[in-house]
């Protein structure tokens, strides 16, 4: 077989980024967005003992940072995020569920997604459940919303 | 409801021409078929159109001038007229550097309108003293794929869904073959080319748009499983609901206020619209399942699905509506966009079914069609 011993550099360039023609959306300005409150959600983690798993699950879910590029954001948000659902007792996770709006199961999806792409120790296997207890409460439209999002939590 | 099934193949796009006595199909090829309704529910193929050189992706047949309208991959646009017993092409140089998407006759017949991949639409009409086909282009500020088409009832209006996210609205205006129109709840100024309307909230290619019989409102139902409604007005309200199921693609009005939508669920469903609220509601799943019968599951049968699916209870193998594929296209057969009594729905498993609104109605207790 011939071998092919010229400079093949150019597959490797990107041809996307010099369309002229390319797609790009529109900058919707994300500045302020803060993500959930630290502070706020802290506090109401410590009170899991009492049992306040709503209460944190609610503040977490408000202000997702979606139109942000600040990754370091968005990483913390998920942090916070994952830390709640797995403070959950696996039987209140429906009612939790249940308990939020159409875009509250829709944001609770993006997050279980973005969740499942940086898989920790037992990370999946808390995710999995709260999946299953979405998807019944969402449906698979909920699912390809998450893949058709523009703007990611 | 009566389901035919034409092939195996996808049925790409059809149309019916004015009496519902013919219906054209492209098999998913170079072609389009029109095939003949005969009697005891059989149709016959009487007339085949080879003129295209990639597949045709939209066939319009123009009820009261009895022209067909085909555009494909191939970039071109043919207007065919019988002559006789042949179908004979006539070419529309649509100036298109991309497929052809999507094309519609306007109310009046005297132009079309071709969605394509090159970002623009091409507006044909004809001109008489070159006894031939012209077009002119709207390019802006479309910036991806137009995927679906609509006219206004006034013959200037199109409405455009693009793979840009957005739903569109543009005067189509043409000076040579129409008067002036009068102001419409979009707007009064309505040069060639001008954005009356331009939707924003919903993500996700928009599959198909849809004027209602007034025109005062469009639908339209984008991939990320949402339908949307806007009334038009100085401030147009846009309203959407996020559906728990599979994209849609295809979406029509009955009456002012219900929309039929069909997609990747394989079924149509009812939505409901409100304007003074602004909301839509879910109607209903218009799709009456044959009710097969119940087999007791035997307690092999209850391991194996354990062990492959890890559930005991009895999974549907089957597809439990009439199409078995996703239903792409609808089509109004009888009555118009305001009051609508069949409708016709084809798909992607090579089938057509004609759906009854008053039989529906009367089988589905809840559903209410306003």
């Amino acid at each position: 077989m011939s071998k092919n011993v010229s400079s093949d550099r150019f597959r490797k360039v990107d041809v996307d980024e010099y369309d002229e023609n390319k797609f790009v959306d529109e900058e919707e300005g994300g500045e302020n967005q803060q993500g959930p409150d630290e502070g706020e959600v802290d506090s109401l983690i410590r009170q899991l003992c009492t049992g306040n798993v709503m209460g944190a699950l609610q503040a977490v879910l408000k202000n997702p940072p979606m139109n942000t590029k600040n990754q370091a954001l968005k990483d913390r948000a998920e942090g916070l995020v994952l830390k709640v659902l797995s403070s959950f007792k696996s039987g209140d996770i429906e009612k939790a569920v249940q308990s939020l709006d159409k875009n509250g199961v829709d944001l609770l999806m993006k997050y279980i997604y973005k969740g499942f792409e940086q898989p920790t120790e037992n990370s999946s296997t808390v995710l999995l459940q709260w999946h299953e207890k979405a998807l019944s409460a969402g449906g698979v439209g909920s699912i390809v919303r998450v893949l058709t999002a523009r703007r990611t939590v | 409801m009566t389901y035919y099934n034409f092939l195996l193949e996808p049925i790409s796009c059809h149309a019916w021409n004015k009496d519902r006595t013919q219906i054209a199909i492209c098999p998913n090829n170079h072609e389009v078929h029109i095939y003949k309704k005969e009697g005891g529910g059989k149709w016959s193929k009487i007339h085949e159109l080879k003129e295209h050189n990639g597949q045709v992706t939209g066939i319009d047949w123009a009820p009261e001038s009895n022209r067909i309208v085909t555009c494909g991959t191939d970039r071109n646009a043919y207007v065919w007229i019988l002559k006789g017993n042949v179908w004979r092409p006539t070419l529309v140089l649509l100036r298109i550097n991309r497929a052809a998407r999507c094309v519609k006759w306007s109310p009046k017949e005297n132009k079309f309108a071709v969605g394509s991949g090159s970002r623009l639409i091409s507006i044909c009409y004809f001109e008489q003293e070159n006894d031939w086909w012209v077009c002119k282009h709207i390019k802006k500020p479309i910036r991806s794929t137009v995927l679906s088409l609509d006219w206004h009832p006034n013959n200037v209006l199109l409405a455009a869904g693009s793979c840009d996210f957005k739903c569109r609205i543009f005067s189509a205006y043409i000076k040579e073959v129409e008067e002036k129109p009068s102001p419409t709840p979009w707007g009064s100024k309505m040069p060639f080319g001008e954005l009356m309307f331009e939707s924003s909230g919903t993500d996700g290619w928009v599959h198909s748009i849809c004027f209602s019989g007034s025109g005062g409102r469009v639908a339209w139902v984008s991939h990320d499983s949402t339908v949307a409604v806007a009334t038009g007005s100085k401030n147009t309200v846009i309203s959407s609901l996020s559906s728990e199921t599979l994209p849609l693609l295809a979406v029509t009005f009955i009456t002012e206020n219900s929309l039929v939508a069909a997609g990747h669920d394989c079924y149509p469903m009812l939505y409901l619209y409100d304007e003074g609220k602004g909301t839509i509601t879910f109607g209903g799943k218009l799709d009456i399942p044959k009710q097969s019968a119940q087999r007791g599951m035997t307690a092999r049968e209850r391991f194996q699905n354990l062990d492959k699916k890890a559930s005991s209870e009895t999974e549907k193998a089957n597809l439990e509506s009439v199409h078995k594929n996703s239903i792409s296209q609808i089509s109004i057969m009888e009555g118009d966009k305001s009051k609508c009594s069949k409708f016709c729905t084809t798909g992607m498993d090579g089938g057509m079914t004609i759906w009854d609104v008053k039989t529906l109605a009367s089988s589905m207790k809840d559903l209410k069609i306003i």
